[in-house]
């Protein structure tokens, strides 16, 4: 029970699947932060998000590892077990990929001449001229994996494969494939691409069965990633661990953060209890290092993780905002004012600062424009104000508004 | 006036799902299909509609059938569950006993519990039958080291088997160790001696 008296040592139970992106957590339970804050910190693997919403739902875990796109689903209702889930804190920026199988990206550059350093854009709409020459030729469309129907990854390969001309629901099968089985995937031929988290999309490439054609900073750098979800009734009468648990989340992220202390975060992160994947490729990812191609291209992303820097923490409201104008524009939900307020009380920018305030460099505002500066520009160089999510979704030339599948469910 | 439900058990492990099966057939249910291949799995769910799926809590494919209930129109919204999700204790149990469950929205909850209880009491007994087998099998492989280790003895020292087994009892006893981890090293010893 939470007083304000007790100065006791408090147990926080925590779920995360093992992607690189469980960094802060996983810091904050192995160096110290956590318990520097009178928190000891159990954390528990699982193998799917479904687990994690359903075991924190259930209060099975205190606080979970989550996709950003979780807690905006639970407020609108959507999934097969919206319960409801507040975030205080996001996890960081940054870490997924976009990767086609070779032999998919061999077709595209046999067609459009692709030399293999282009850009993120050229490589959707050289996809989208193999798409066409399959459709006239009467082959199958090719198939891509995401993670979860409300997860980041969904978006941003949505996003991606839009701003080439391509129309996800049409142009392409999108599947969920677990994230360690993609490249097994991939070579057996069963989805010719995915947008999964770090460090599958070089493991793929590794194995030489991947080519990567996008990463997340391509698209929108700006965008979240996981954030730790809580249940609001559970914040409500743990304030004060919630508060120390935040501290201790903002002190791993800036630790995270360091260069120098990637190598030791990688050691940590590929023990079996954690992400279990080798050493080296979790260091070479965490300093955004990458082997693109099975041909040896390199190119280096200086923000591939960024764990803390420019309020990588901060829970932007407008950012759950446009997660949610995301669903719109693909008819997983219909817009309407009603909804769009009880979307902004998933993310809690205030629980941020109570526990980490007043400080240089948190935000004082709550919503913002996004993709308004060069540095966090959208792909297709879209911007996004929160005032207007059904102008901004009209004005996208690839969308789903006609058919929305999900608000009939809904009813 | 309720009719029958109809419930899939989806379970990669071909022996525990025929468990459970029976479990659910045992108790009265005949509409019970099983399986256990992700591959078509969309497909089946729309053409049988299950009422109830048990699945396996361990599998990563429940983030898959989660991409499916929102896609599909088809299928009837289901929700999802840890057997009876407002009791802390049975909730720790289904989660133990690795069970988790879809059921179709507005079903009864006295109708349903029965069936995702008898689920997990198959998951544990399944377990539990693992677990016992495991044991035999390493206990079979003790009896058989300490057989090779009493003859080795009876060869090398031309004794008894009574005296050989006398003899590992009494160097376990002075080592405080276990008879078979004492046999093992016999035999390894013996093996390099290469006798």
């Amino acid at each position: 029970m939470d007083n304000g008296q007790d100065m006791g040592v408090r147990v926080v139970r925590a779920g995360f699947i093992p992607l690189v992106d469980a960094s802060v957590l996983i810091a904050a339970a192995e160096f110290g932060f956590a318990a520097r804050e009178g928190i000891q910190l159990e954390l528990v693997k699982d193998v799917s998000w479904a687990n994690i919403r359903d075991r924190l739902a259930f209060r099975q875990f205190d606080a979970a590892h989550m996709l950003a796109p979780m807690p905006v689903a639970s407020a609108l209702g959507l999934g097969s077990n919206p319960s409801a889930v507040i975030t205080p804190f996001t996890l960081g920026r940054g870490g997924n990929a976009i990767t086609l199988s070779v032999k998919l990206y061999r077709r595209m550059q046999a067609l459009t001449g692709l030399a293999g350093n282009e850009d993120a854009l050229a490589n959707a709409e050289a996809l989208k001229r193999v798409i066409d020459d399959m459709k006239e030729r009467g082959e199958p469309l090719p198939v891509l994996g995401t993670t979860y129907p409300f997860s980041s990854h969904n978006y941003e390969l949505r996003y991606w494969l839009a701003a080439g001309g391509i129309h996800p629901d049409r142009d392409v099968k999108l599947v969920v494939v677990p994230p360690p089985m993609t490249s097994d995937a991939l070579s057996a031929g069963a989805i010719d691409g995915f947008c999964v988290g770090a460090p599958w999309n070089m493991v793929a490439v590794a194995r030489e069965v991947g080519r990567i054609v996008a990463v997340k900073e391509d698209i929108w750098p700006s965008s979240p990633e996981k954030v730790i979800g809580v249940r609001p009734e559970w914040a409500d009468a743990n304030p004060e661990t919630l508060a120390r648990l935040i501290v201790a989340l903002d002190r791993a992220a800036a630790w995270c953060d360091v260069p120098d202390n990637r190598r030791v975060l990688a050691e940590i992160l590929a023990e079996p209890r954690y992400i279990d994947a080798p050493v080296d490729i979790l260091h070479r990812v965490l300093m955004g290092r990458f082997t693109t191609d099975p041909d040896g291209h390199e190119r280096t992303v200086s923000d591939y993780f960024t764990f803390h820097r420019d309020g990588a923490n901060f829970p932007w409201v407008s950012q759950a905002q446009w997660i949610f104008s995301q669903m719109v524009r693909w008819g997983q939900v219909d817009h309407s004012p009603d909804k769009q307020a009880r979307v902004a009380t998933a993310f809690r920018p205030d629980l941020y600062r109570h526990a980490l305030g007043p400080r240089a460099g948190i935000p004082v505002a709550d919503v913002r424009v996004e993709g308004g500066q060069r540095q966090d520009g959208f792909i297709d160089g879209a911007v996004f104000d929160p005032q207007d999510i059904p102008a901004y979704v009209k004005g996208f030339d690839v969308h789903n508004l006609e058919n929305p599948a999900a608000t009939r469910d809904e009813a | 006036m309720s009719a029958a439900l109809t419930i899939m058990v989806f379970d990669e492990n071909r022996i525990r799902a025929s468990i459970i099966e029976e479990g659910l057939r045992e108790a009265g249910h005949d509409r019970v299909v099983v399986l256990h291949d992700i591959v078509g799995l969309a497909r089946q769910i729309e053409r049988i509609a299950p009422d109830v799926i048990v699945i396996d809590i361990e599998t990563p494919n429940r983030d898959m059938l989660e991409h499916l209930f929102q896609l599909s129109r088809s299928v009837r919204k289901p929700i999802a569950m840890f057997v009876d999700s407002s009791d802390t204790a049975s909730i720790e149990a289904a989660v133990d006993a690795g069970v988790s469950a879809y059921v179709v929205d507005g079903l009864k909850k006295e109708r349903v519990k029965p069936i995702l209880d008898m689920a997990v009491s198959r998951f544990k007994a399944f377990s539990r039958l693992q677990q016992e087998l495991a044991e035999a099998k390493s206990a079979l492989e003790e009896r058989k080291v300490v057989e090779r280790a009493k003859g080795i003895l009876m060869k090398s020292r031309t004794i008894s088997e009574d005296e050989a087994y006398a003899l590992l009892r009494q160097a376990a006893m002075n080592e405080k160790k276990k008879l078979a981890d004492i046999a093992q090293s016999v035999v390894m010893a013996a093996a390099m001696l290469g006798s």
